[in-house]
């Protein structure tokens, strides 16, 4: 079966004569597998993730998305391909003046899907991730727990082959963290390609009893298979 | 082709993508207030230039049809001069009519100069004729040349020396006019480029959501040029109507007794103002436009 992403002896530099920050990553994510990506702070983790999903170009090496060179889309591709990519991010971007609804149904709406939502589909997704009763909220009210798993249901509400998720527990306690992983374990059971960069090694340990992952660590700018060692 | 069907895709609209703009903000009284200021200014030189325009033609097309000779000659000369230069005129080709004006007319000519007292006729005055020209014209040298050979005290003045630096100054004007409306036009979209570079720098953080989830660079630049469209339009109506209620309210041309044709539109030239919002909108929709591609390019 083809790999969703493939990089291909990749490397890249913020800028031009600067270090490089990652050199000659090599990898398949082969469709319903499940990924930790770990390393220290600075190692390269969310650069990793954004070469995933294009939004960054490397300055060397081959990344394929979906089977098509990235150096070849164009914008436009790129966001069509991103629509099968859902994105969890630490700092959890939302649209500060729409309500937590509005925020998850975004990427319906940009698909010109909005009207067509299934309205009660919606709502199975805020009651999975349990914000149920917070749809009305606006971001700026919900806890680091509800971001995370607010940017989770807009992340996965177009229903995407792959989910990255950057740091996704960094900011929240144990319990939210679990109820997180094990949110993220479920959608790999339906299927779905999962990369969780992390330096939350308890967390890694935890998954390990619910999913067969692979771990993977950045080291002196290269990927390495860690799963020995955890 | 395709500019054209992005454009239409774009305005077509979207409630959706419209609310993914922040509603409010200075940008958008920005906006506003600089579509009606200049909607309300591009009225006015729109006036102007029209109005310059019907001066230069009423100025030109009086001035251009009739001329005067002048007989400078004894006074018991006068009359008879004044009747060889009538023969002459009334057998030149060109001119339609001919007539010396009355001791009355001339004192009425004079009067704004020498006030209503004074004894014209004790006055050594030349004799005027009015000469009124047929469409085609006449031969102003030839004529010269007749009436020096027969009327030794006849000048002809053609107004020529009077009409240049009129109608001259009345295209100046009007060109001055539509230079102010260009000038208007680009300083209106030089402001709603600065607006929109500043709300799209504002939005940064919503440009990233969107370009996290997929959105494609017409869905974004879309929102942006949509509510900025909108609100040049908003504003350029206000001002339009504004400009108009103002120069509804002018004095008339016919209270000025003519000297003013009148700063105000006539006739089918009340529709023109209906245009200025739109031509409005198109700017902002355009410097909208290329600030939102300039921005995304550099986002990505």
């Amino acid at each position: 079966m083809d790999a969703v992403i493939e990089l291909e002896n990749v490397a890249y530099s913020y800028g031009f004569g600067s270090n490089e920050l990652l050199a000659d990553i090599s990898l398949k994510l082969s469709p319903g597998s499940f990924h930790f990506l770990t390393g220290p702070s600075g190692s390269g983790k969310t650069t990793f993730l954004k070469l995933c999903y294009g939004a960054l170009v490397p300055t060397a090496g081959r990344i394929q998305l979906f089977s098509e060179d990235l150096r070849m889309m164009s914008r436009d591709s790129i966001a069509m391909s991103r629509r099968r990519i859902g994105v969890v991010h630490q700092d959890c971007q939302f649209v500060d003046h729409l309500n937590v609804y509005d925020n998850i149904s975004l990427p319906l709406n940009v698909v010109g899907d909005g009207q067509l939502a299934d309205l009660s589909n919606l709502k199975d997704l805020l009651g999975w991730v349990g914000l149920t009763t917070r749809a009305n909220a606006f971001p700026a009210e919900l806890s680091g727990g509800e971001r995370q798993r607010a940017a989770l249901a807009r992340a996965v509400v177009m229903s995407p082959d792959v989910i990255l998720a950057d740091e996704p527990t960094g900011n929240i306690d144990w319990e939210m963290s679990q109820r997180l992983l094990h949110l993220l374990v479920e959608l790999n059971r339906m299927g779905k390609t999962v990369m969780i960069a992390t330096h939350d090694m308890s967390l890694i340990r935890a998954a390990k009893a619910l999913v067969q992952a692979r771990v993977l660590r950045i080291s002196n700018r290269r990927l390495q298979l860690a799963g020995a060692d955890l | 082709m395709l500019g054209v069907v992005s454009s239409i895709k774009i305005l077509a609209g979207d409630r959706q993508a419209d609310r993914i703009v922040p509603p409010t903000g200075f940008t958008a009284r920005l906006t506003l207030f600089t579509a009606a200021a200049m909607a309300f200014l591009s009225v006015f030189a729109l006036a102007l230039s029209l109005a310059s325009g019907r001066l230069a033609s009423r100025w030109g097309e009086e001035l251009a049809q009739s001329s005067t000779v002048r007989i400078s000659a004894p006074s018991d000369q006068l009359a008879s001069q004044t009747q060889a230069a009538l023969r002459v005129l009334r057998t030149t080709q060109g001119v339609a009519s001919a007539r010396a004006l009355t001791q009355a007319e001339q004192q009425a000519l004079l009067e704004p100069w020498l006030g209503p007292d004074v004894p014209v006729d004790t006055l050594p005055v030349p004799q005027l004729i009015e000469v009124i020209e047929a469409p085609e014209g006449y031969d102003v040298a030839g004529l010269r040349l007749r009436l020096s050979a027969e009327v030794a005290g006849a000048v002809v003045d053609d107004h020529t020396r009077w009409r240049r630096p009129l109608v001259r100054a009345a295209a100046r004007l009007r060109l001055l006019a539509w230079l102010s409306i260009g000038l208007i036009g680009g300083l209106m979209a030089a402001m709603i480029t600065l607006a929109a570079n500043a709300t799209l720098a504002a939005n940064t953080q919503v440009i990233a959501v969107l370009r996290l989830i997929g959105a494609t660079d017409m869905y974004i630049t879309g929102a942006f040029v949509r509510r900025f469209t909108n609100r040049a339009l908003a504003g350029a109506l206000f001002g339009t109507g504004v400009a108009v209620l103002a120069l509804v309210f002018l004095p008339s041309s016919e209270q000025e007794n003519g000297f003013l044709t009148g700063l105000g539109f006539q006739g089918f030239h009340w529709v023109l103002p209906a245009i200025v919002p739109f031509v409005a909108a198109a700017v902002a929709f355009v410097s909208t436009r290329a600030a939102a591609s300039r921005a995304l390019r550099a986002f990505s």
